[in-house]
Order: structure tokens, then C-alpha cells, then sequence
């Protein structure tokens, strides 16, 4: 106990210390407001967005459009990833249709499929969706594949001589016996999907917290730059947090295994 | 063919593929299991033992010779040959009852007699007080007697235990022998144990099998009835010198 209290007081030390340097090198001049704005310009501009919106929409519009195109995309890859994933675990044939497709979009960079997402959906919401939900996919899918592959090999001895076989070994052992795993590939999934979703929105779109910080860059308001990633980063812990609250309650035998 | 005989193995071997090579694990297995029996196979580690109990249990197919089960061949494992490893591997989805409901439920059983029968066993292995915790709150001897009960929740024809006491203390195990002593007196089940304790076999078993190194096969087989001289109390066994004799009949045999 003692000992996680030091690494949070670390942790807290770590956040001020950088927060210190920004503010000396910014109060001091030491480089241009241009590159690196203070820690007050970037604050005023982010009550200033909150208040009046950026580009007349407001900033609730933008964090939310984004989050709709991530939660969208990251729902519609865990409900096809995880059944698909843990059948290609489970039935080769499945595997033999599947994995290779998986194997070789898995290393493209997102940003060379999603010209080709554009040209057949537009620019519209369903590209967006798409690319961040082909990217949430792949992490999603391997691991349910692998997990299926690693699951201890007398859990499913015992449950058949205790009777249970086909769906019942499916659904009651294969399934439960993989959940940690799938848990933790959600995680990285969302937080794939996550960084995705900035390319998207710099790529097309009029709206969202990644196109506003690209929009702000056109005309060098490295504030609204700043409180864009700074944004987008507290988002990301917070989304990560909710998914690990969950992960807590739901897989309670997690490390137990 | 008798009424009472439940396994009937012919003329079998097992041959493990690796890579280019067969390796033999068991050979030349002939063995008839009756009702009521409790048999304990002792042998040099690697001779095959497990190989013997995972082809009663339908794990692995016969490579040649042929498996009974009453009359039947055995096709994969199923509800009627219970097993127990020496790792519980207990569900840990799962509370200790839902555990020991698992093969009824499975059978389809309707549910006022699925929980009947966990009662049953878990005051049967004298854990009816922790049914609903989750498995890995409890000690490894606890959570084997769930293991155990989660087995016998089937009523299974038989019982494969594979070395279901290797990892436990001492103490522990001796409590362990005693009640599956107990259960096994009062359930008449019939049970078919690993064991490398040449005393655990002696302490449990009505007939003891003594294999070889590899290729396993039967070398010896002991008709034992110590099990019925021990201490009901206590689990404790007067040693006399038939069993000092037995013993170190059965050690030099192994240790060949």
C-alpha cells in the first residue's frame, strides 16, 4: 500500500515538473507563443472554445462527433471481431477463410486504405467509421484468435467428461475461459481506433476534435492546437479508465486463471 | 462378460507421432475394471501412466488393441468416466456450487435436482459452507475436493483420478485419502488412481497395478485390503509387517 501511495506522489511529481517547464520557458520567452503557447493563453482559449464554440460549432459537438465515430466503430468491431475471431480460434476452417485476410490489411497503415474507403463510401460518416472500425478489428480478432488457442487445455478435458460438448463447451467454457483476454484486446483496440481517428478527421471532415487541431494549424493557432491534443489525451485516459472500471467487474477471476 | 464389469481394455498400445518418429508410450495393456473396484497404478514417472488413464477417459484413441466401456467402445470422453487432474482446474467464472452443477446442468437435469445433488456432494467433500465463493479463494486441498465433487456430481460409472493429490502437503493429503476412502465406501463408486506414493496406493487402493519403464505395461498386480484396516478416525494405518513387506515388494519393483 505504502509503496503504490510513493508512485502516485511520483506519478503527481512527474506532471508538475513538466507543467513548471512549460510554464518558465513560456513566461520567460525562451521560445515563440507560436511553438509553444503558455499554459494561460491555452487555458483562455479553452474556455473561449467551450463558450463560444470553434469554427461556430460547438466545442461539445466537435468531442462529440468524435467520440460517436469511435464508440460506433469500436461497438461494430467488438460484436463482429469477437464472434469471428473466437469461431477462427476455435474451427480451422474458419481460421483458413479469415486469418489471411486479417494478416494482410492488418500492417497497412490506415491512411493507405482510407483513400480507397473514400472513393467507394465518400467523405461522408461511413468512411470514417469503416477505417477506425477495420483498425479496432484486427487487434480484436488476433487476440480472440489466440486466446481460443491458449486456453488450458483441462478446462475443456474436464468440462467433456463432465458431459458438456458443442455449443454448451462453446458457450459456457471457450467463452468465459477467453474473456480476459478479449477484454484486454478491447482496450487496445479503442485506443488504436482512438489515434485512427485523428487521420481521419485531418483527411476529411468539417468537424471533431482531430479536425479541429488540423484546422488550427493551417492558421497557427497553437492554442487551439495545444487544448485539441491536450483534449484528446484526457479523453483517452478517461475512455481507457471506463473500460478498465468494467473489465474489474466483469472478469473478477482476472489473474486467476 | 459379467454384469459388473464396467472397463474392458484389449491388447492395447499408444503410440505418441513426433515428428518423424512413433514413440511408444503404453504396450501389451490387458485390463478389466469391475464394479466397486479401487484401483492405484504406481509406476517409474514416464512409463506411461497418464497415457493409460487419458485413453480411459477418451482423451487420446487407442493406436491398437481395443476399450470397452460396458460393452461399448470408447468413442471420447463423456459424463460417465468423471476425471479429476492433479491441477483442480476449477471454472473460475464459476462460484464452488455452480462448479459442482456444471455436469447436471449440462445433462439437462431439471434445476430442484440440480441443486440437490451439489448439496449433496458438497457436504459429501464438507464444503457446503463456501459454495458460493469464487474457486481460487480457496486452498489447493479445498479446491481439489470441489474438483472431486464436481466429478462425482454425475454419479460417473467411474472415477479417474490423475495423481489428484501430487501437489498437496502432507497433511493435507492424508485428510484428502481419508475421504475419498469415505466417499468411495459409501457411494460404492469405482475409482481408477495415478498415484507415484507407494503408500497412498496401499492405503486406498483394492488393487494395485505396478507398470514398467517405457513402453508402459502391467507388470505386476497386488490384491490390497489395507484400506479397509485403516483407522476410520484418524486416516492413520497400523503398519504390520505384511504391509512392510508389500511395500517393499511394490518399491523394488518400480525401482528396477
Amino acid at each position: 500500500m505504502k509503496e503504490g501511495k510513493n508512485h502516485r506522489r511520483l506519478t503527481i511529481v512527474t506532471w508538475l515538473v513538466i507543467f513548471l517547464v512549460w510554464y518558465v520557458i513560456t513566461e520567460f520567452g525562451l521560445v515563440s507563443h507560436l511553438i509553444i503557447p503558455s499554459p494561460k493563453e491555452v487555458l483562455n482559449t479553452f474556455v473561449d472554445i467551450v463558450k463560444n464554440g470553434y469554427n461556430g460549432i460547438p466545442f461539445w459537438k466537435h468531442l462529440g462527433i468524435s467520440l460517436l465515430r469511435l464508440f460506433l466503430a469500436s461497438g461494430l468491431a467488438i460484436v463482429t471481431a469477437v464472434p469471428l475471431g473466437l469461431l477462427s480460434g476455435y474451427f480451422k476452417k474458419v481460421g483458413a477463410i479469415v486469418d489471411s485476410i486479417v494478416q494482410f490489411y492488418r500492417p497497412l497503415p490506415p491512411l493507405a486504405y482510407y483513400i480507397v474507403l473514400i472513393l467507394w463510401l465518400g467523405i461522408g460518416e461511413s468512411s470514417k467509421v469503416t477505417l477506425l472500425f477495420l483498425a479496432a478489428f484486427a487487434p480484436i480478432y488476433i487476440a480472440c484468435v489466440s486466446a481460443v488457442k491458449n486456453i488450458q487445455l483441462e478446462y475443456l478435458l474436464s468440462a467433456q467428461s463432465l458431459g458438456a460438448k458443442g455449443k454448451d463447451l462453446f458457450y459456457r467454457i471457450v467463452v468465459p475461459a477467453c474473456l480476459p483476454d478479449i477484454f484486454t484486446s478491447i482496450r487496445t483496440a479503442v485506443g488504436v481506433a482512438y489515434t485512427t481517428l485523428v487521420s481521419a478527421e485531418m483527411i476529411a471532415a468539417t468537424s471533431g476534435v482531430g479536425w479541429m487541431v488540423l484546422d488550427a494549424s493551417r492558421y497557427l493557432k497553437s492554442s487551439v492546437i495545444f487544448v485539441g491534443i491536450i483534449v484528446m489525451g484526457i479523453t483517452g485516459v478517461l475512455i481507457d479508465l471506463g473500460l478498465r472500471t468494467i473489465e474489474n467487474k466483469i472478469i473478477f477471476w482476472k489473474g486467476y486463471q | 462378460m459379467t454384469a459388473d464389469r464396467i472397463i474392458e481394455i484389449k491388447k492395447l498400445a499408444v503410440d505418441y507421432q513426433t515428428d518423424e518418429t512413433k514413440l511408444r508410450a503404453v504396450t501389451q495393456i490387458d485390463l478389466s475394471i469391475d464394479k466397486n473396484d479401487f484401483i492405484c497404478v504406481l509406476g517409474p514417472s514416464g512409463c506411461g501412466k497418464s497415457t493409460l488413464l487419458n485413453v480411459i477417459a477418451g482423451f487420446i484413441p487407442p493406436s491398437e488393441g481395443s476399450i470397452l466401456m460396458q460393452g461399448q467402445p470408447v468413442v471420447g470422453p463423456d459424463w460417465n468416466r468423471g476425471v479429476v487432474f492433479q491441477s483442480a482446474s476449477l471454472y473460475p467464472w464459476m462460484s464452488v456450487r455452480q462448479n459442482v452443477e456444471f455436469g447436471p446442468k449440462i445433462k439437462g437435469l431439471p434445476k430442484g435436482q440440480v441443486s440437490e445433488i451439489a448439496t449433496h456432494f458438497l457436504k459429501q467433500i464438507h464444503l457446503l459452507d463456501v459454495e458460493d465463493l469464487p474457486p481460487f479463494q480457496l486452498s489447493g486441498g479445498m479446491r481439489q475436493r470441489v474438483a472431486l465433487a464436481r466429478a462425482l456430481a454425475n454419479e460417473p460409472a467411474i472415477l479417474l483420478l490423475d495423481e489428484p493429490f501430487g501437489a498437496l502437503d502432507a497433511l493435507t493429503r492424508i485428510h484428502m485419502q481419508q475421504l475419498v476412502r469415505t466417499i468411495w465406501k459409501e457411494n460404492k463408486n469405482t475409482i481408477f488412481m495415478i498415484t507415484h506414493d507407494v503408500d497412498e496406493a496401499l492405503a486406498l487402493g483394492t488393487r494395485l497395478l505396478v507398470m514398467s519403464k517405457s513402453p508402459g505395461s502391467i507388470i505386476r498386480e497386488f490384491q490390497s485390503d489395507f484400506s479397509y484396516a485403516v483407522d476410520q478416525k484418524t486416516g492413520r494405518l497400523q503398519l504390520d509387517e505384511k504391509y512392510l513387506a508389500l511395500r517393499e515388494e511394490i518399491l523394488n519393483l518400480i525401482d528396477i
